[in-house]
């Protein structure tokens, strides 16, 4: 097991209460930076410790806080992207629900450092029930003078408060999140002017997944440098990854960047390995990133162990590489069907596209058309290379990444996967039953004209 | 036509609507948490209480209402409800089942699940039984990959589903008849 920063005392009773939380170290990353630091020496330390946001994106934290406009007698806003919707991914949810406070912490700690009076937690709708677990933590950490007026005699004020949403995956694009946070329709801002300037209520706004502030806790505690020693290049520190799909052990793991993807998969300390199948798939990083066939995920094209980082996951480009994305990890065996998954996550960006741009809204439904009928046997020949097509027509052509994001899945299924959209032409009847590969799984390179 | 631009439901209209005076000081506690003039903020979770003030859906009243409180067009109340798929524009059951039938629920078996409840209620997505006690959503992604297939009723989520589970579930469902709200503490 590797080292434990935000899950160290995950099991330990009564942590999800103030009391519990404080007697394990809780709040002492608020002390060290009101008591001992200035904000721009805890930005520093963010920056030394080389977060990256991890919500999906992975874009240099320490950098994104220092982009923060800071105009005189305006106002300036933390928002904790907590909309978690990206399909695979349940980690926040799972780090909320049973340490609410090491968010609350690190929100006080980071405001500290951005010069933020008030945050907001943007919570997905569908989390009402964490949102109460989070309402209670607030009220826990200001009835303790964690939170309120002047803070531990420092002369910094500060407010957070929980707002849900209601049904809306492109609410965690940090735009249309602040969109919905200010009682509108979740429709993505085009950018710049990014948050940093122009953000929530059109003053400057950092917005960081929960994550990410979450693990400002540690950063500030042991430092910067320190952080940065766990991982391996610019993939620094620790992520949790949400496992699930056709593994033994699905659940939230808290990982050292760095760990080989085989350990990962098979171990019986992470995901336990396949689930009395054989694996067939991977999708390591929420479904808007590159499927990969299992081989392509346990090692690169030129043959080198392929390990759960940002870089290594993404070496070969879309061309045999992936993402680590949200670390929404799931795993296919040989009983699922590509062309049905792949319709499956299509018709997903279908129903959660805002419906702004054209390539987006329409390119979405035809494609889950098309897929549809190809699941059904009802497919030409001509559908697999429409779908190409149309995927390649949607990706960089919106105002925001849900775009890229419906486009990825069809085109890294359509790359890895093809002889398998082409047995779905050929074979109509074969697949007619929904269950075509539980009985008689599909053989990648075979000559299936027999089959 | 986008997915996230649903009509509302005018035929239902004539339904009076009113909020308690319990929920109307919750709508004011909520506008207080946004800076001066920004009080729309509230408005995603007024429509919350409004639903489940109103039988667990938002007819023209109730939104009516919402921007009542608000002061806002009544317009810039549809154009939110419409776009948030929490939101139900029609009346539902006294329970509405939020089935997950994303990719990593379907792979674990939701795509069962969802034929079972359509086959058991009668129902298919979207449906409300003819006793009024059951609405059959199918929904996106609801972050628990980890324990699928699982769904939503309320504010509680039920997980590890097998078809004996579900079948459990409607049947406790069932002879409790209280309806369950996402609001419900």
């Amino acid at each position: 097991m590797g080292r434990q920063l935000l899950f160290e005392h995950i099991n330990t009773p009564g942590i999800r209460g103030l009391e519990g939380y404080r007697a394990n170290g809780g709040y002492r990353s608020v002390e060290k930076a009101l008591r001992t630091m200035s904000p721009e020496a805890v930005v520093e330390e963010v920056k030394a410790s080389g977060l990256r946001g991890r919500g999906g994106a992975g874009f240099p934290t320490g950098m994104k806080w220092s982009f923060l406009a800071k105009p005189p007698g305006v106002p300036r806003y933390l928002v904790v992207n907590a909309d978690e919707s990206e399909p695979g991914t349940f980690k926040d949810r799972y780090l909320m629900e049973r340490i609410p406070h090491i968010l609350i912490e690190g929100m006080i700690t980071s405001s500290f450092a951005l010069g933020a009076n008030t945050s907001y937690i943007y919570i997905r709708g569908e989390y009402f029930y964490v949102a109460r677990i989070l309402e209670q933590a607030i009220a826990e950490a200001r009835a303790a003078g964690w939170l309120g007026r002047n803070i531990l005699g420092s002369g910094f004020d500060h407010e957070i408060h929980v707002q849900v949403g209601a049904g809306a995956y492109i609410c965690g694009e940090e735009t249309a999140l602040l969109e919905s946070l200010e009682g509108k329709r979740g429709n993505p801002r085009i950018k710049p002017p990014f948050p940093a300037v122009k953000g929530l209520y059109g003053c400057p706004t950092v917005v960081n997944n929960v994550e990410t502030i979450a693990a400002v806790v540690p950063i500030v505690n042991d430092g910067g440098a320190e952080y940065a020693k766990i991982g391996v290049g610019r993939s620094t520190g620790t992520k949790l990854i949400s496992a699930g799909g056709n593994i033994k052990r699905p659940g939230v793991y808290e990982i050292e960047l760095g760990l080989s993807c085989d350990e990962f998969i098979n171990s019986d300390e992470y995901c336990g390995g396949v689930d009395g199948r054989a694996f067939k798939a991977v999708v390591p990083g929420g479904s808007s990133v590159p499927i990969v066939p299992y081989e392509l995920f346990l090692r690169t094209a030129a043959g080198e162990p392929r390990l759960m980082s940002y870089e290594s996951l993404a070496d070969g480009g879309f061309v045999s590489g992936t993402m680590l994305g949200s670390g929404g990890f799931y795993a296919y065996n040989d009983a699922q069907c590509i062309v049905r998954s792949t319709w499956n996550h299509t018709r997903f960006y279908h129903h959660e596209s805002c419906g702004q741009c054209s390539p987006c809204r329409e390119g979405t439904g035809w494609m889950e058309k098309v897929l549809e009928r190809l699941e059904h046997g009802e497919g030409r020949t001509e559908d697999i290379d429409l779908l190409w097509d149309i995927q390649r027509k949607i990706e960089g052509n919106t105002i925001c990444p849900l775009g890229d994001a419906a486009a990825w899945p069809v085109a890294s299924a359509i790359r890895h996967f093809r002889e398998e959209f082409e047995y779905h032409v050929r074979f109509p009847q074969k697949v007619k039953d929904p269950k075509h590969f539980a009985k008689e799984p599909f053989v990648r390179n075979a000559n299936f004209a027999t089959a | 036509m986008s997915a996230r631009t649903r009509p509302i439901t005018t035929t239902e209209g004539t339904r009076p609507f009113a909020f308690s005076e319990a929920a109307l000081a919750e709508c004011r506690a909520l506008m207080a948490r946004y800076p001066e003039g920004r009080s729309k903020s509230a408005l995603i979770p007024i429509l919350h209480i409004a639903q489940a003030e109103n039988d667990g859906w938002l007819s023209v009243n109730a939104m009516d209402a919402v921007a009542g409180v608000l002061g806002l067009q009544r317009i810039e109340v549809y154009e939110v409800a419409s776009f948030y798929s929490m939101f139900n524009l029609h009346p539902v059951g006294t329970y509405v089942l939020d089935v997950c039938r994303t990719t990593p629920c379907m792979l674990r078996g939701s795509d069962d699940v969802i034929a079972h409840l359509e086959r058991k209620l009668g129902v298919h997505c979207g449906g409300t039984t003819a006793d009024g006690m059951f609405t059959l959503k199918g929904v996106e992604c609801l972050g628990s990959c980890g324990t699928a297939p699982m769904l939503q009723c309320g504010a509680h989520y039920h997980e590890d589903l097998t078809i004996e589970r579900a079948d459990a579930l409607i049947d406790e469902l069932r002879a409790r008849n209280s309806r369950t709200n996402y609001t419900d503490r």
